[in-house]
């Protein structure tokens, strides 16, 4: 019966301590994460700009209106970038595990220019180092992130054209292939 | 401590709990609980307290949804300018701890009517500039520009701005002050959509009914030339309970019956929110917002309450029924302005009734719902009409509150119908010409079309 009793003990103790040298859960690295994100993100909106508004729109078969006022027009829709915030903000409602925005150090909007000190710093370092993308950890509000910046390139004459001529552009020479903004990806930490 | 001061505390304690807890659970006047008096949008129901407390468990997200409930479908119409989901993203930390933008309540803060200034907004009245403060500094029109001149200045409108947005003044900017009168003399969609569906009256109901008729002859033959019999809806058709029985006074319910979307939209107005709310009908005597008649102090709002049962008459609806109650400034003077003697001519016969500018030509107007919301533009409610479409059909709106405040919100809908968009602008600027019922120029220049076609240049 001791005996019994010692094996149980000691088997009892052996697989609650069995746990103590298993690594932890391992879960895909925020880099990882994020840039993956981007090539889905990137993907889509390429796409849209070169096989929706500029095959449908007014330099392919003038059936779509991409505008600013989009609403406005009933074949109106919306330009790259509006659409690509109105994914952002639809992912928004359903969660918060990460958050995504574009924004430019040279926005027609000034509401998407870098509010944060790591967003100017990412827009900056992407824009001074083509091909490169910025990673760091920044606390807004109570809460840390890891921040990915991914530059945002003018891949159609559409997007150059476009904010060359707004009245609210502050940067009228944008050509194809140049680096006008930046996505800026976040996950909580 | 002695016993008996125990038993007072013990007592004070029952009679309390008793007394709130009463009021709460099962007394119909719950205002022993109002911890103040509800803003001009609410008041009506401020003692429904469940409309907005929809739950006792719960934080900001049950008044959120609250709000969202009854204000979600109108702002999204409106291409809402701020909703939540422009605020939600972490970059905004900053801005929101000086205004939370992703809560209604932060701007609209309910039972604190001191505090309380025009369209419910509880903040002062500079909250633009916290987030858009760069524009005074970088577009010279807009230097030295007081901080709280944003959206209070016929310009700038927080939720709505779809007639105020720059490309639409510049695109706007040109035309007469009086464009053309608007023809407005398409058919409603509930006189294509009658539906036959009430049940036959029994035998006993149906002699009834054919004694009622015999007895009330001014009333069958004012039916006889009234809206309800062109569309072969007899007596019958109202004055049924459901069951089959005779039913002496239609109500609500049987209005909703064939008028779905105008009594949805009376629920959610001024005039039928108590109702929807579970209270007793709306009266003049409810409002401490706008001054009303003596006589009309006790007059219940319902359907029969502007359209006179038997007759139909939207003419009597459309301005005399309204002004039955109403006695502000705004309505006292409309007889006199150039709108109510447009109104009274075409009463009158001198002009047809299509061109008749009355309440609710601007109020409650005959509207064609499109993409860019309802407009009352007589071109496009003949385009709807033609169209045969029934999601392209004319009604009119029985929810005020669509073209109503801020007063720019009717721009688009309703003004721009007749007007040239800077006239329409520079008179719901004008308090005192909303006063008069716009007995005159506007003497009051909104300079913001001007600014957007210089820049546009």
């Amino acid at each position: 019966m001791k005996k019994a009793l010692l094996t149980l003990a000691i088997t009892a103790s052996v697989v609650s301590l069995s746990g103590c040298n298993e690594p932890a859960a391992q879960g895909i690295e925020p880099k990882i994460f994020t840039d993956s994100l981007f090539a889905v993100m990137n993907a889509d909106r390429t796409n849209y700009t070169k096989l929706v508004v500029k095959r449908l729109g007014p330099d392919g078969a003038n059936v779509i209106k991409p505008h600013e006022n989009w609403q406005d027009f009933d074949n109106g829709t919306l330009l790259p970038a509006q659409m690509f915030r109105a994914g952002s903000e639809a992912v928004a409602e359903v969660t918060s595990d990460f958050t995504y925005s574009l924004q430019s150090i040279w926005p027609i909007n000034s509401q998407n220019a870098p509010k944060t000190p790591m967003e100017k710093e990412g827009l900056e370092f992407i824009a001074a180092n083509p091909g490169q993308n910025f990673y760091g950890e920044e606390t807004l509000g109570d809460k840390s992130y890891f921040t990915a910046v991914y530059p945002d390139v003018a891949v159609s004459d559409a997007c150059t054209s476009c904010h060359n001529q707004h009245k609210d552009s502050p940067r009228t020479d944008f050509k194809l292939g140049d680096i006008m903004g930046g996505v800026v990806i976040r996950v909580p930490r | 401590m002695k016993q008996w001061l125990w038993g007072i505390w013990a007592l004070i304690t029952l009679g309390l709990g008793g007394y709130y807890g009463h009021t709460l659970l099962l007394a119909e006047n719950k205002s022993a609980l109002l911890i103040g008096q509800a803003t001009h949008g609410h008041y009506q129901i401020e003692l429904a307290c469940s409309s907005c407390h929809t739950s006792a468990f719960g934080g900001g997200e049950v008044l959120q949804n609250a709000c969202v409930d009854c204000h979600g479908d109108e702002l999204k119409a409106a291409h809402d300018s701020h909703p939540r989901k422009k605020f939600t993203d972490p970059r905004n930390a900053d801005l929101l701890q000086i205004i939370d933008a992703r809560q209604c309540v932060s701007c609209h803060n309910e039972h604190q009517r001191e505090q309380t200034h025009a369209m419910g907004v509880t903040l002062p009245d500079d909250y633009c500039y916290h987030c858009h403060k760069e524009v005074g500094q970088n577009r010279a029109s807009h230097k030295d520009l007081p901080f709280d001149s944003c959206a209070s200045a016929g310009c700038h409108n927080y939720h709505d701005n779809r007639a105020l947005y720059e490309d639409f003044l510049v695109a706007n900017a040109q035309g007469d002050w009086l464009k053309a009168l608007n023809q407005l003399a398409e058919p409603n969609r509930s006189a294509r959509n009658a539906q036959k569906h009430w049940p036959p009256l029994s035998n006993q109901a149906n002699a009834q009914a054919s004694a009622e008729q015999q007895a009330h002859a001014q009333i069958t033959a004012d039916w006889a030339l009234s809206a309800h019999a062109q569309a072969q809806v007899s007596c019958v058709g109202c004055h049924n309970d459901g069951q089959g029985q005779w039913l002496a006074k239609p109500a609500l319910a049987q209005c909703q019956s064939c008028h779905q979307d105008e009594s949805a939209e009376f629920l959610q107005s001024k005039h039928g929110m108590r109702l929807a709310a579970g209270l007793t009908p709306m009266t003049p005597a409810h409002s401490d917002a706008l001054a009303f008649h003596e006589q009309a102090q006790h007059s219940e709002q319902s359907c029969n309450s502007c359209h006179q049962p038997h007759r139909q008459d939207t003419r009597h609806a459309a301005a005399s029924a309204c002004l039955a109650c109403h006695n502000d400034e705004h309505s006292a003077n409309y007889w006199a302005s150039p709108h109510g003697q447009i109104t009274q001519q075409a009463l009158d016969g001198q002009r047809p009734w299509s061109e008749a500018v009355t309440c609710a030509t601007c109020h409650l107007p005959r509207v064609v719902t499109n993409k860019q919301g309802v407009t009352s533009n007589a071109a496009e409610l003949a385009e709807a009409n033609a169209s045969g479409k029934n999601t392209a059909q004319v009604a009119v709106l029985h929810n005020q509150n669509i073209t109503l405040r801020p007063n720019e919100k009717m721009l688009r809908p309703v003004c721009m119908s007749c007007h040239s968009l800077p006239f329409a602008i520079d008179a719901l600027a004008d308090e005192a010409l909303l006063n008069n019922n716009f007995s005159g120029p506007p003497a009051v220049h909104v300079p913001s079309v001007d600014w957007a076609v210089e820049r546009a240049k």
